[in-house]
């Protein structure tokens, strides 16, 4: 897992130079529709729903858990 | 040359507009950006009913720096599986509190209505920038229901790389949760009790601990789309029984039926579930965000594997469909995950438990949730802008979840999940 995350990172670092926009260039990327996660509370209620109700969570930050849940 | 010169010349301008800016952002720091929410969610056939209203508030501090609040209140009742399953008898069971009894009909998936929650969960976000490049979020969140308290602390570094088109970030959490089970922790594998004859149980609460780390990158890919790529290990420690479920103990695999007789008059056929104390997940997470003409995509692949023998999958995606002042959002998910390794239908008497009720086997559990299981999710939000800084809107979701139980004897299946989620969100400055 340690060597996957090294290589796909270092592969993501040399790939990810040649991207990108100029300052100027961000007037969409600014957009609220356009954040990674663009409706704080939609997020929040799905990954509680999906945290109780099957045995897969996280993958979008650390920490949460916190529930008994039925 | 000359284009060369004019992006320099470009480069600068912006500099000194946003600099220019500044005045009108100071200005809007002194205002909350605030979302609030209610969720209602509803399970078929009597199961789980949940109300949740919940509050956010952030607020920027200037030089980068921000707060964010939020809080967060649940209240369930309903009927949740108890982990038997249906068979051709009535089935009695005894409450977790061993005082009285509920019976479920033959044919009739064992359901126990018993079930009353109230949880109240709150956060604390404190973004703190260290450079123009470089930020830290630490995060404190607690919550606390009838039998389940937990805590956490989160820590995220941020930095940002060619010419803040690439944001790598390393991020730990920690939570220490603490589970209270109505009456006390079940014994292991021993026998649900006859009402009023006591119940098995050992001490009044267990603990468990979760450690997460994360590393991704977030990249800009152009002027339209954004990716991001997160890896995380999680490794929890402790009790994580679920301390209502229950498993049949059978004499015979294909009738199903209870185990005639269990030890002595007062023990049911019927034990606690025992899994393991430690668990390592391991998680890909990838999200693309793309603009269309005026429409956006977003969405999401997972997989999803840890050392109790579970692998998912899920795939989601999110299409923002712009009208004329408002918008329509489908949304799909799909979501499919194997078995947990010690996943049972029941256990059988003499190979999996022994007469004088010793496990042969370490672990079992017929909770559901761990079985081979897909979830498929349809949804459609509509939002509309309320004036300049605020927005409505309300989201319907189905979601049906169906458990894959090929091999189980036919009439002892789990049933199938159907919920409905209707949400209405508010957001504001303040």
């Amino acid at each position: 897992m340690k060597r996957i995350a090294t290589v796909i990172l270092l592969m993501a670092l040399a790939g990810c130079s040649s991207m990108g926009v100029e300052p100027w260039e961000r007037d969409l990327l600014a957009k609220d529709s356009m954040q990674l996660v663009p409706d704080y509370f939609d997020n929040f209620y799905d990954e509680h729903i999906y945290f109780s109700k099957e045995a897969s969570s996280g993958g979008q930050g650390v920490g949460g858990g916190g529930c008994g849940c039925n | 040359m000359q284009l060369k010169k004019i992006k320099g010349q470009m480069a600068v301008a912006t500099c000194a507009l946003l600099q220019a800016a500044s005045p009108a952002a100071n200005a809007a720091e002194a205002e909350w950006d605030v979302d609030t929410s209610l969720l209602y969610y509803s399970e078929a056939d009597g199961r789980v009913q949940a109300a949740e209203p919940a509050i956010h508030a952030g607020r920027d501090l200037g030089d980068d720096e921000r707060i964010d609040f939020r809080v967060v209140f649940d209240a369930l009742t309903g009927a949740t599986p108890n982990g038997g399953y249906a068979t051709s008898a009535a089935q009695t069971f005894t409450t977790p509190s061993g005082d009285s009894t509920y019976v479920t009909a033959a044919g009739d998936s064992p359901l126990d209505d018993t079930f009353r929650d109230a949880r109240v969960s709150l956060g604390a976000d404190w973004t703190m920038s260290l450079d123009r490049m470089s930020k830290v979020v630490w995060g404190a969140s607690l919550s606390g229901e009838i039998d389940y308290i937990s805590m956490g602390l989160t820590a995220a570094y941020s930095q940002d790389f060619n010419n803040r088109n690439t944001t790598l970030t390393a991020s730990l959490g920690f939570n220490n949760d603490i589970i209270n089970p109505y009456d006390g922790v079940p014994i292991e594998f021993s026998p649900m009790r006859v009402a009023n004859t006591g119940i098995n149980r050992d001490g009044d609460s267990e603990t468990k601990t979760i450690t997460d780390f994360m590393i991704g990158v977030t990249q800009v890919v152009n002027r339209k789309t954004l990716i991001q790529l997160n890896l995380s290990l999680s490794l929890v420690d402790g009790y994580q029984n679920d301390p209502y479920k229950i498993m049949t103990v059978v004499d015979d695999p294909v009738t199903g039926l209870p185990a005639s007789s269990f030890l002595t008059a007062d023990d049911l056929s019927y034990v606690y579930e025992k899994r393991p104390d430690s668990r390592q997940k391991n998680i890909l997470f990838f999200k693309a965000v793309h603009h269309l003409e005026e429409d956006v995509i977003n969405f999401s692949y997972r997989y999803y594997s840890d050392d109790w023998g579970i692998k998912s999958h899920t795939l989601d995606l999110k299409y923002r469909y712009e009208l004329a002042n408002s918008y329509l959002q489908p949304h799909v998910r799909y979501y499919t995950q194997d078995a947990a390794d010690f996943y049972r239908h029941n256990l059988v008497l003499g190979t999996d438990i022994d007469t004088a009720g010793n496990a042969l086997i370490d672990y079992a559990s017929h909770d559901y949730r761990l079985a081979e299981l897909d979830t498929v999710t349809l949804g459609l939000k509509y939002g509309i802008p309320m004036g300049d800084d605020s927005e409505f809107s309300v989201r319907g979701e189905v979601i049906s979840q169906s458990v894959n139980d090929s091999g189980v004897p036919a009439g002892q299946e789990t049933p199938d999940l159907d919920a409905l989620m209707l949400q209405v969100n508010y957001s504001f400055l303040w």
